[in-house]
């Protein structure tokens, strides 16, 4: 299938600056807006379910449906609120960055059109602390709005910074954070819908999702479904990065093959070196080898290999990877970014590092191989959030496609890379941390 | 009643009366303007939010970008995630390390800069990511450190 590249969510960013809103606007930017408020709540809705548009975080629930499910004012007689997830923290997923610093002004769009279809007049954009940049172009957008009350109505927009923890991007705990509480995930049911911020009936919808609702309305939902394939409907901004040559975002229909997107978009690897496997959508994500390649990247082609589109994050790795090294590397981020409330994750998360710290320098047997994943099933589907599962998911796929470079590190006594592994002790963010044990705990506990 | 008390109510309007959503952001500012939150700052934002120290610090202390101890003048973060990692972030904490003289975690000795590694910046195709004082800069190699590090520390 040929390489199809087709602008909707960046459309006009390339040409134009459009962090300025009479730029914004000569390319009929806030039309849309005022289509929808012409439109009854319901309508705009229905517009959404019909272009079968699905959420851009990684969870791909229907967006239109997600709205329908908040209940009226008359049945649960509260304020409804929008929240929008801007904490974009996945491993290898910058898009939203992306999004947030080209189109401002068609994400605060998206924010006043679902604003109006969910009956709400107060948004929050809760924006990853790291962000400082894409947060001042946002917020000085919003100040363009100021003296615009035709196009803001009674909408006001809060742009609420994180600061500095993964674990936030998981909406219960984004709303927990929110609140002004330690960002821990709630249990669900209820559902935000039914009860989200402040206990009131709340959206949560990925800042990719809400800066596609303009072009649906503008479009119409029936024109957006005819982009793409079943079940994954209209463009999707994909980030690109790792071994490749052309690191970045682009935004693309889905139809094309991980093959196309690495090769024909990002440029193939560089350095002459050979393909080894792929990250296909944030580290959470079960990974791909250079065999695999040619599946389609959307959602039903990647359900088939057990894996996912995710937050559209492909990390491209090359042959100097140890894939040992690449579980220790991530596992490490999600013992760091573990939020302590789950016993499973908290506990887990540390012990597969451990695990294959030890595989990796060469003290480890098969019996830690079965161990590493007796504890990715002690994790996997026992916690509250999917942080925990995450980390489990992928080390038992890392071991399952590449069981040879595990054995090899149990019978060479140690890397095979022999220190030319192009994740090498590298310096995680856990380690700098005092209250993690030097030593051979692994070893005083299990013996 | 101080410029940072005033700051802080004028964040509070911004959410719905009863909330403590204004912890986050006070906190923010408050190290904003200290640096750190210290026992005394952290007194400081409890009473303007009409909340307790030890509430505040159980939040601040979730966050990794809070800072419940003294840092430098200057911030330097270098995403070591796998993106970042396997073009070289490696190479860049090392040559920040050898240019400033400290280690990963650490301040230089004068106070002036504290080194970081930190997980994932959201920069992966422009990597490897430095966050010098919460702004990006892309694409850093670690022959690019030494132009980083005089820009810190030179002029003294």
């Amino acid at each position: 299938m040929a390489t199809e590249v087709q602008q909707i969510v960046l459309a006009g960013a390339d040409e134009r600056d459009l962090t300025k809103l009479a730029e914004y606007e000569a390319i009929g930017g806030y039309s849309a807006l005022a289509k929808a408020r012409a439109m009854t709540p319901a309508e705009v809705t229905d517009e959404l379910i019909t272009s079968e548009l699905r959420g851009r975080g990684g969870a791909f629930f229907p967006t239109g449906r997600k709205w329908s499910f908040v209940p009226s004012k008359e049945q649960i007689p509260k304020p409804h609120y929008l929240v929008v997830n801007a904490d974009e923290s996945e491993p290898g997923s910058f898009k939203d960055n992306e999004i947030i610093s080209r189109v401002p002004h068609r994400f605060i769009e998206g924010c006043l059109i679902t604003a109006h279809s969910i009956d709400c007049t107060n948004v929050f954009v809760y924006i990853r602390g790291e962000y400082s940049g894409p947060y001042e172009i946002l917020v000085a957008a919003l100040e363009e709005l100021r003296d615009r009350a035709d196009i803001r109505g009674d909408v006001t927009i809060v742009v609420h910074r994180g600061a500095g923890a993964y674990i936030c991007g998981e909406e219960t705990a984004l709303l927990e954070s929110l609140e002004g509480q330690r960002g821990q995930p709630r249990s669900k049911p209820p559902f935000p819908a039914i009860s989200g911020l402040y206990a009131s009936p709340t959206v949560v919808n990925n800042v990719e999702t809400i800066v596609t609702v303009p072009p649906v309305i503008a479009m119409g939902g029936a024109e957006y479904a005819k982009l793409g394939v079943p079940n994954t409907r209209g463009t999707r901004v994909v980030s690109i990065s790792g071994n490749v040559v052309n690191g970045g975002n682009y935004e693309i229909v889905p139809g094309m093959s991980v093959r196309e997107i690495i090769y024909d978009l990002g440029g193939g690897i560089p350095d002459g070196r050979e393909l080894k496997a792929v990250v296909p959508g944030g580290s959470s994500t079960v990974i791909l080898t250079k065999d695999e390649i040619d599946v389609g990247y959307d959602f039903d082609s990647l359900a088939k290999l057990s894996t996912s589109m995710g937050s559209a994050g492909i990390v491209v790795l090359d042959d100097r990877c140890c894939i040992v090294q690449l579980g220790i590397r991530f596992s490490e981020f999600y013992e760091h970014e573990s939020c302590g409330k789950c016993t499973p994750c908290r506990e887990g998360t540390r012990w597969l590092t451990a695990i294959l710290r030890k595989l990796e320098d060469g003290r480890a047997s098969e019996r830690e191989l079965d161990l590493l994943l007796d504890v990715c099933d002690r994790i996997n589907g026992k916690c509250l959030c999917p942080l925990g599962d995450s980390d489990a998911i992928i080390v038992a796929s890392y071991v399952a496609k590449f069981r040879g470079e595990f054995v090899a590190h149990i019978e060479q006594g140690g890397c095979p890379f022999g220190g030319e592994s192009s994740l090498d002790h590298v310096l995680a963010p856990i380690q700098m941390h005092s209250h993690v044990p030097e030593g051979n705990w692994l070893e005083a506990a299990h013996g | 009643m101080t410029d940072l008390y005033d700051e802080i109510q004028e964040i509070r309007a911004h959410y719905p009366e009863d909330a403590a959503s204004a912890v986050l952001p006070a906190l923010r500012r408050a190290q904003e303007e200290h640096g750190w939150l210290s026992p005394d700052v952290l007194r400081e934002v409890a009473d303007a939010l009409e909340t307790t120290p030890a509430y505040c610090k159980a939040v601040a202390s979730f966050y990794d970008q809070l800072h419940l101890t003294a840092i430098g003048e200057h911030l330097v973060e270098v995403c070591t995630n796998v993106s970042c990692a396997v073009v070289g972030a490696q190479q860049v904490v090392e040559a920040f390390e050898s240019g400033l003289g400290c280690r990963a975690g650490e301040t230089t000795e004068d106070g002036k800069v504290t080194l970081r590694a930190v997980e994932c910046l959201g920069g992966c195709g422009w990597a490897t990511i430095v966050a010098v004082d919460h702004h990006y800069r892309t694409h850093v190699k670690a022959d690019d450190v030494p132009a980083i590090v005089e820009e810190l520390t030179g002029g003294d």
